[in-house]
């Protein structure tokens, strides 16, 4: 019988388990096959809504969902915490439930936030990467009259690369239908020399910042924060004040991954398009755990599960794999709040953003209540 | 001159688009010491440009760029000051 592990039921577990229960249905039904999807938790968290709760448009309720529901019932799902992993015997620890031996792992952790990486940053900064972070930051910014909001990059990589850009044009058009942004000056940092990392996108959004009045600063690097005096220190030897600070905060991978010897940082080392880790046989990462050429997305995850269940399938029947990633990417990009636009890239293929419409913004809400169905496999 | 310059650090960063390449130099150079040779390997051109930028912008000493092939990949020298 051939034994899969899956760690981690986010987007990316989820859509993989799915799928192999999909495409292996036979192979399980018989027995040859066993798919096991372990997970630290009941819940799946869907990250996107998030960005929506600062601006009272969502709750952290809405972002949770039973991954009982979610996923097939031939697959085997399990809460518990993996707390180490042994490539040479491929087995792994459980913190709860001894130890799970696998024919082929694949790991899903997701991406983790390391806001002590800069000294002053938890006492003196907000985010919306997280359920306790983005509710402690709507209630800032009910109470936020006047001053300067600053929202500054600092994690790169970062989950969701649009989320920064979309919360400075969503927060100055929550403050003028408040009357507020006059009173309110935005300023949004980045680490490198234009404000977004994909050329084409900081070439879109710079001139809706200049419409808009939202300054940026780049070259940007915070080295810490004085949260008594408000302001922000760089590494370019550059300072900030702030009265109310938003940041994207430093990420780390897995500390798994890390121990196990499978990558740097917690990233796992893998090939960019067949998943395959560098450093052991028969272990495969996807989604924001995966250190690839291309954004800590869902969707990214979303397509690596595709590509990945494509491969385990033929492995799992003798075969040998031919499935690939490309480096699909497909993002939406808030404007406002009533307005968005979508790109797509690849490894290849550069994004081309269009002008932001209604439609799209719509698209994107459908597409976050519909989410649970993709997760599911039926959208 | 490069051949002269013996890193204390080589930061491979090959394989990784822009901004990776300068992303990895910046956590790195976060944890280095003043006078810490670091040499970033890179085969993406818009960062062996923006590179050299940054390392100005921030007041550390670029010694050296050297290109190895044909556009292969190139190699940045940098320097840390306080
Ligand atoms: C504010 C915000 C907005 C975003 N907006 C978008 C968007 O609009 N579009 C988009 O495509 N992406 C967006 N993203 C990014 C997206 O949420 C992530 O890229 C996506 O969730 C990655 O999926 P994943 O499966 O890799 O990891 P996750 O979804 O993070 O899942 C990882 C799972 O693994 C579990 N786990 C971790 N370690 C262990 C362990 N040792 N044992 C057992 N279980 C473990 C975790 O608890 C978690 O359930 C956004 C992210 C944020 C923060």
């Amino acid at each position: 019988m051939t034994r899969i592990v899956i760690v981690g039921g986010g987007t990316g577990g989820t859509v993989l388990a799915n799928r192999l229960a999909d495409k292996l249905a036979p192979d399980l039904k018989r027995g040859d096959v066993e798919v096991t999807l372990v997970n630290d938790g009941p819940d799946q968290v869907y990250k996107p809504t998030f960005l929506y709760v600062p601006f009272g448009e969502a709750t952290v309720e809405e972002a949770r969902h039973p991954i009982v529901d979610l996923v097939d019932r031939t697959v085997d799902f399990r809460v518990d915490r993996v707390t180490s992993i042994d490539t040479d015997a491929k087995r792994l620890s459980l913190q709860r439930d001894g130890a799970l031996e696998y024919d082929y792992l694949v790991l899903a952790t997701g991406a983790n936030l390391a806001p002590d990486e800069v000294p002053g940053l938890v006492e003196g900064g907000h985010h919306f990467y997280g359920a306790a972070g983005a509710e402690k930051l709507r209630d800032a910014l009910a109470e936020f009259e006047a001053g300067h909001l600053v929202l500054s990059v600092i994690g790169v990589p970062h989950m969701c690369p649009a989320a920064p850009v979309e919360f400075v044009m969503m927060a100055d058009q929550w403050l003028r239908e408040r009357g507020r942004r006059e009173d309110v000056d935005i300023t949004y940092t980045y680490p490198i020399q234009r404000i977004h990392g994909l050329e084409p996108v900081a070439e879109w959004a710079q001139p809706l910042f200049d419409e808009r009045g939202i300054e940026a600063e780049t070259f940007f690097n915070p080295e810490s924060v004085d949260p008594d005096e408000r302001v922000i220190e760089t590494m370019e030897g550059t300072e900030l004040d702030y009265d109310l600070l938003v940041a994207i905060p430093p990420h780390s991978g897995s500390p798994l991954v890390e121990e196990a010897g499978l990558g740097d940082g917690g990233w796992v080392a893998v090939d960019n398009r067949t998943l395959e880790a560098e450093h052991a046989d028969d272990v495969y990462a996807i989604g924001d755990v995966a250190d690839v050429a291309t954004s800590k997305a869902g969707s990214v995850a979303h397509y690596q599960a595709g590509a990945v269940a494509d491969r385990l399938a033929s492995q799992a029947r003798g075969q040998v794999p031919t499935a690939e990633y490309d480096g699909k990417t497909m993002c939406f990009v808030e404007s406002g709040t009533d307005e968005a636009a979508f790109i797509e890239f690849s490894y290849e293929r550069q994004p081309e953003p269009r002008d932001p419409n209604q439609f799209v913004h719509w698209g994107k809400l459908a597409y976050n209540e519909a989410y649970w169905l993709t997760a599911r496999g039926l959208l | 001159m490069s051949e002269s310059i013996s890193p204390d650090v080589t930061v491979d960063s090959r394989g990784a688009a822009c901004p990776g390449p300068l992303m990895d130099l910046i956590g790195k150079i976060k944890q280095a010491d003043a006078g810490t040779v670091f040499e970033l390997q890179t085969n993406d051109s818009s960062s062996s440009h923006d590179v050299p930028e940054w390392v100005e912008k921030a007041g550390h000493e670029l010694l050296d760029v050297v290109e190895h092939g044909d556009g292969e990949y190139w190699s940045i020298f940098v320097e840390t000051r306080e």
